[in-house]
């Protein structure tokens, strides 16, 4: 079969073709998707060649669902099944949510994450968030003309574990294979920082529909270092509709209005605001359901006055991330705007204020993060252009750690810190023959437990009977590239290890996972099996590619021996892939996996080796 | 100890010393996770995403230790047999503490006072702080005095502590920064 044809073992595998990768922006408001093709970066457009895509998911009494601007026509007529600003719930409670009496959703506050109880069944916002995922893919896929290789999904860099967790779910869930979660503003630096070769000290403002990012960056020679982000996951253009709602009811003296007014007055109070972004004054006109009219005039000053708290808590958190990366607004360069609610014109005038400079605003600011995650997306996928070289460091927006005694928070991993990270802390037993020790991992920057955010509670059991004390328990804290958290226990003085991973409870189970993706495919168990056969031949090709190449520049780090277990290795694998066995299949992968990670060290090693001998050539030529 | 696996400086290259060219070391740290950092295996096989993460981790943890002088200074104590143990080893000299009274009661009364004596203040801690430093550096590097050094380290640990609470009173009713 086609799929794995191969070079043989220890010779140059053929040049990779381009593979199809896309950078998608999951927005609170609108979402786009982005490629990169012949070497420049396009957002990808609909048959009516629409770039942004509502991010509103209605479900019909008949399980079929509408995505987009024909779901966006219905908001009003049926806004119960009309779910709009899903993200504004991703990895949320029902608590959590501001204005929900506002909303016209019937909530089920299921435990971690809230549910929406629509005509077609009880939804999480995960399976919201992947039917407009879902349809980003098939725009991409029938632009382009095949299958993606992976996906770059954006997220807000303030987003906690939870959110980032349920946006990862929520890709899985659409067939996606998630290459990276990368923060919305260090995507908006990448577009802009290869546009114009910038270096030095940058601040990324991103005020979007739903929730509000500060990252300041440092350029130096093709690498971008965040160097600390500030934020707010719930503040966005949506609170300034809010806004003009709220006002607009006081004028007109309503009160309870049906859910159907409430969101009609939302999109007109919208509307209005995005008028006021390009004249001074506009009407907000809308006949209710009961036959009155609501017909007021708003003026720019007005708007700015009434919205202006919002503002000031945009400049509090920019404020703070400047202090958090140890400089002062005029350290910075430049300025760049993102998200479509920076088109405020009182926004802007706040922002060029706070900085001292008239920000930048030349790429769009509601597709500069979509084309600068389409470039990550190339480049990760593997269709890197030799010269064409950048490494983006990113951060953790929000400190992590344990409950301790007496409900206080002990941090591990501090806001702020490079990921990826590894970091552990030894704690111990308090009482005489303790066997158990409960684990609660929370994250947020307050000493207490009541006021951090719950990630995960687990029990690290079967601790050998000690005195109080005596114990060491080792608590490891890894977070990854994608920003994710695996938390790990052991006991380490006696011979017997206890130890487990979790991850955070607010995260969908991989069975989860599966059973939606049955469910949204409405398909039989035998098309289940063979999409995970065919998902395995495709991780069993990647990797002996990658053994491959690995042979074939680093065939001198192993001994014949070892050269030949790993040949053995890649002719079984691909005599299975072959061989349509699953469970056989998977075997065969984790055999190679785990035979090639002596090889992958050694070549780590090898290569740091070279990058800094490099760096003494070059010290020497500049000398 | 040159093992890069396991060593800071070996990592990056560096002699294991407490002066340090920033410069390097910011080099260094770029040209490592260049070439570790997991975006670079992201079509990679298993192994080597696993491998690719932990060193990345590595290089970050490496680089946050040595980019701090008071980091740098303990783990050099730690290198030499000195470990620091900030929390159980708490005795300090009859001497530091007293200082350390008089600081405290010097931020009380500006408190309530004027501010121009806890900027005072915040210069007196910060001349005392580059004192230490420099005691510290001459141990580790000169006189090769481990215990001195690690005594040294803690006293910083004492003083950043009462800075950073000096520096919160200080910014707490400053004016905003920008818009001029």
């Amino acid at each position: 079969m086609a799929l794995l044809q191969l070079a043989e073992p220890g010779q140059s595998a053929a040049p990779h073709q381009h593979r199809l990768a896309v950078g998608i922006d999951l927005g609170t408001t609108n979402s786009l998707v982005a490629t990169v093709r012949h070497g420049l970066a396009e957002v990808l457009r609909d048959e009516e060649s629409r770039a942004l895509l509502p991010s509103i998911v209605r479900y019909l009494p008949d399980g079929t669902t509408e995505v987009g601007h024909v779901a966006q026509a219905h908001q009003a007529s049926d806004p119960r099944n009309t779910i709009v600003s899903v993200k504004r719930f991703m990895g949320r409670g029902v608590k959590d949510v501001a204005h929900v009496e506002n909303l016209p959703y019937d909530f089920v506050d299921a435990p971690g994450m809230l549910q929406i109880k629509t005509v077609a069944g009880i939804k999480s916002p995960v399976e919201v968030s992947a039917e407009i995922l879902r349809m980003l893919r098939r725009r991409a896929e029938q632009s382009l003309g095949g299958e993606l290789v992976g996906a770059v999904v954006t997220v807000p860099a303030y987003f906690d574990d939870a959110q980032r967790q349920a946006t990862r779910d929520a890709a899985r869930l659409a067939g996606l294979n998630v290459l990276r979660l990368l923060n919305e503003p260090t995507a908006a630096a990448l577009a802009y920082g290869l546009d114009n070769a910038a270096e030095g000290i940058y601040a990324i403002y991103d005020l979007g529909g739903g929730t509000f990012d500060m990252s300041i960056l440092k350029l130096t020679q093709g690498v971008f270092e965040v160097l600390a982000t500030g934020g707010d996951s719930a503040l966005g253009g949506d609170d300034f509709d809010h806004r003009v709602y709220c006002w607009a009811l006081e004028q007109a003296n309503l009160s309870l209005l049906p859910p159907s007014d409430q969101r009609l007055l939302t999109v007109k109070a919208r509307a209005a605001k995005e008028a006021l972004s390009s004249k001074p004054t506009t009407t907000l006109q809308a006949r209710l359901s009961s036959g009155q009219w609501v017909n007021l005039s708003i003026g720019a000053d007005a708007f700015a006055g009434m919205t202006q708290h919002l503002v000031a808590k945009t400049l509090a958190a920019s404020r703070k991330a400047l202090a958090d990366a140890g400089l002062k607004a005029a350290d910075v360069k430049g300025v760049v705007l993102v998200g479509g609610a920076t088109r405020m014109p009182h926004v802007r005038r706040a922002v060029a204020e706070l900085f001292g400079r008239e920000p930048l605003t030349d790429i769009d600011p509601d597709q500069v993060v979509a084309v600068g995650a389409a470039m990550q997306a190339n480049v990760l996928a593997g269709n890197r252009i030799v010269g064409d070289d950048w490494l983006l460091l990113d951060v953790i927006p929000l400190s992590l750690g344990l409950e301790t005694m007496g409900g206080l928070v002990e941090k591990i991993v501090a806001r702020n810190s490079t990921i990826p990270i590894a970091r552990a802390q030894e704690f111990t037993t308090f009482k005489d023959g303790q066997t158990a020790m409960a684990i609660h991992v929370v994250q947020g920057e307050r000493e207490l437990v009541d006021d951090c955010r719950s990630l995960a509670r687990f029990e690290l059991r079967g601790i050998p009977p000690m005195a109080a004390g005596a114990a060491r328990i080792r608590v490891t804290f890894q977070v990854d590239a994608d920003g994710l958290l695996a938390v790990s226990a052991r006991e380490t003085t006696s011979g017997v290890e206890a130890s487990v991973t979790v991850k955070p409870s607010y995260g969908l189970h991989d069975d989860d996972i599966t059973r939606m993706l049955a469910e949204s495919m409405g398909s039989a168990e035998a098309d289940m099996q063979a999409r995970a056969l065919r998902e395995l031949q495709v991780e069993a090709k990647r990797l002996l590619e990658a053994t491959q190449q690995a042979l074939a520049t680093d065939r001198d780090l192993l001994d014949d021996a070892e050269f030949n277990r790993i040949a053995a290795r890649m002719t079984e694998l691909v005599e299975r892939a072959g061989a349509g066995d699953t469970a056989a299949l998977k075997l065969a992968i984790d055999r190679l996996a785990h035979g090639t990670e002596e090889l992958a060290a050694r070549r780590m090693d090898r290569s740091i080796r070279a990058a800094l001998a490099g760096r003494r050539v070059d010290d020497v030529l500049a000398k | 100890m040159t093992d890069p696996r396991h060593d800071h400086f070996a990592l990056f290259d560096l002699p294991p010393r407490f002066a340090l060219d920033e410069a390097s070391l910011e080099q260094a740290y770029r040209r490592v996770q260049a070439e570790v950092h997991p975006d670079r295996f992201a079509a990679a096989g298993a192994a080597e995403r696993r491998v690719a993460m932990q060193w990345s981790a590595r290089a970050n943890e490496a680089f946050r230790t040595l980019r701090s002088p008071l980091a740098r200074a303990a783990y050099l104590c730690e290198r030499h047999g000195q470990p620091i143990e900030a929390e159980s080893n708490t005795a300090m000299p009859a001497a530091f503490l007293m200082q350390q009274m008089q600081w405290r009661e010097e931020l009380d009364e500006a408190r309530t006072g004027e501010r121009e004596a806890a900027q005072a203040l915040a210069r007196e801690v910060e001349a005392r702080r580059d004192e230490v430093l420099a005691r510290v550096a001459s141990a580790l590097d000169e006189r090769h005095d481990y215990a001195d050094a690690a005594a040294g380290v803690r006293e910083l640990h004492f003083i950043d502590r009462f800075r950073d609470e000096l520096a919160a009173y200080l910014s707490d009713d400053s004016t905003p920064e920008g818009g001029h």
